[in-house]
């Protein structure tokens, strides 16, 4: 129970001095995992869709794949970008391994499976209800998409947290292709397993309420966000 | 959508990357894989920011086990490797990833153990009976595992002490296949023995039960050796720099802020560069 009452006043304390270096780390982490979640969702989005829509031989595998890449092992992408960007790897040259864009990049392809996965279910879930007006407005499937896409826009608000959720608070992949470079590529959880390394539990457990507090408040303002949009134009 | 839009939306995820770059990235900065007992220990924290004043290079250190360390050199993903294990630094260099190799400073390890000292080796100067009172016991040990400099060295250890471990290990030998700091966790979680560098044992806060039960033997020296990853392997590899780093370790100014690096009055690492045959 100390360690945990520590815990909390290590968080208030580091938030009551507003750490500079503190205030970097949660910068960064914000940029990372909002640049990844956007470029999740460029990607993620049209292709949720297209699955639902697409009539293509392998659909079902397709779906199950998707559906299965949700839990793909971040240290397992982690690895998997870090030989893609090392120096001897097909990408070396262009000098990203242990930089901020490794990081997106890696958690880019985490959560991406999870906004396609989600959004499918939303945007099929939609298009049953919707299909024979659709047909019958004779539109055709590039623009059923993003009328589907922009009908379900506030259930997908909810995909977004989950893919943000997940990109703020994974350790495995971009430790091993940021390297926890101080200043540079250290993030709220990789300083948390620095941390925890050292011994320094109570501060480590610190790290993790302010970290937790953050995902809380991201997702307070998406939901305020959504009620007010859904008040005025839903 | 017009063709243009598409385009747009092509170029969307790369703009993103673009902005996530650091603006207009300042060059001036190496790339260090190193120990995490050169880390943890807080040596980096009071040594780098003296070396940056001084040359206006910023040194990213990625520190990890030595095994993955040197890896990270062997790949050229870093300039400068500054580890502890002689043998696989000279091989690292015998096969040409390393150049210019230096002896820079030195601690000790130190055998870790519960104070109520389940072997009864408390006090030992002899590193190696030691560890067959542990084996003979049988009371935890709690290994790296991890190829790391530390462990290496372990293994050393347990050769002097007549031991062929990989035979002679049963439940009460764990490895942790993790760094130090996870492992003295480990250790100080079910009152295991351990091998650990003075650096990170010092830094390191949550203890518990553990304190240090044997040191001073000869044989638990610990060298740290730095080295310029080879640009005729790796030609992106900022040499220039790295051995601005390199000289400025070896240079009496950096062996000085070495030295000066203290714990509670404790000095953490001894520099012991030294020009002609090193």
């Amino acid at each position: 129970m100390t360690d945990v009452g520590a815990a909390f006043m290590a968080a208030i304390g580091l938030i009551a001095g507003l750490d500079a270096p503190l205030i970097e780390i949660v910068a960064l982490s914000l940029q990372i995992s909002l640049s990844a979640v956007a470029i999740a969702c460029i990607l993620g989005l049209p292709l949720g869709a297209a699955v639902t829509l697409g009539r293509f031989r392998f659909r079902h595998s397709a779906i199950v794949t998707l559906n299965a890449l949700m839990g793909l092992p971040p240290v397992v992408v982690g690895l998997f970008v870090y030989l893609m960007l090392s120096r001897a790897g097909p990408l070396g040259a262009l000098g990203l391994l242990f930089t901020p864009p490794a990081m997106i990049i890696a958690q880019a392809i985490l959560i991406t499976p999870i906004i396609a996965a989600l959004s499918r279910q939303i945007i099929e879930d939609a298009w049953i209800e919707y299909e024979e007006q659709l047909r019958s407005l004779g539109a055709p499937p590039r623009r059923a998409v993003w009328t589907l896409i922009w009908d379900t826009r506030f259930s997908l608000v909810t995909v977004v947290l989950a893919g943000f959720g997940r990109a703020a608070a994974e350790v495995g992949a971009v430790i091993i292709v940021g390297g926890n470079i101080d200043g540079v590529t250290r993030v709220m959880t990789t300083a948390i397993a620095l941390e925890t390394s050292k011994g320094d539990l109570p501060l480590a457990l610190g790290l993790g309420i302010i970290l937790m507090a953050l995902v809380l408040a991201a997702n307070a303002a998406a939901y305020t966000l959504k009620e007010a949009a859904q008040r005025r134009f839903g | 959508m017009s063709l243009a839009r598409r385009a747009l939306l092509a170029l969307l995820p790369f703009a993103a990357l673009a902005l996530a770059m650091p603006a207009a990235a300042e060059d001036k900065f190496i790339v260090v894989s190193s120990t995490t007992s050169t880390q943890d220990s807080g040596l980096f924290g009071h040594i780098l920011p003296l070396f940056k004043a001084k040359t206006g290079i910023e040194v990213r250190v990625v520190a990890q086990g030595t095994g993955q360390a040197l890896d990270t050199g062997r790949r050229g993903d870093a300039d400068v490797v500054f580890v502890h294990d002689k043998v696989a630094e000279e091989k690292f260099v015998a096969e040409g990833f390393g150049i210019d190799r230096r002896e820079v400073m030195y601690n000790d390890f130190v055998l870790i153990g519960p104070k109520f000292d389940t072997a009864k080796v408390m006090g030992s100067k002899d590193i190696a009976a030691s560890l067959k009172k542990i084996a003979d016991a049988k009371a935890p040990f709690a290994s790296r595992g991890d190829k790391s400099g530390t462990h290496a060295a372990e293994l050393r250890l347990w050769k002097i002490a007549g031991l062929d471990i990989a035979t002679a290990k049963g439940p009460w030998y764990r490895e942790t296949g993790q760094g130090m700091g996870p492992t003295l966790n480990i250790a100080a979680a079910m009152n295991a023995y351990l091998i650990a560098d003075r650096g990170t044992w010092l830094s390191f806060k949550n203890r518990a039960d553990l304190v240090v039960v044997v040191e001073g033997d000869q044989r638990l020296f610990n060298q740290y050796g730095v080295m310029l990853v080879n640009p005729a392997k790796h030609p992106h590899v900022k040499q220039e720099r790295g051995m601005a780093f390199i000289n400025w370790l070896t240079s009496p100014e950096g062996q000085r802020d070495i030295a000066n690096y203290k714990i509670n009055g404790e000095q953490l690492f001894f520099p012991n560069y030294r020009r002609a045959g090193s």
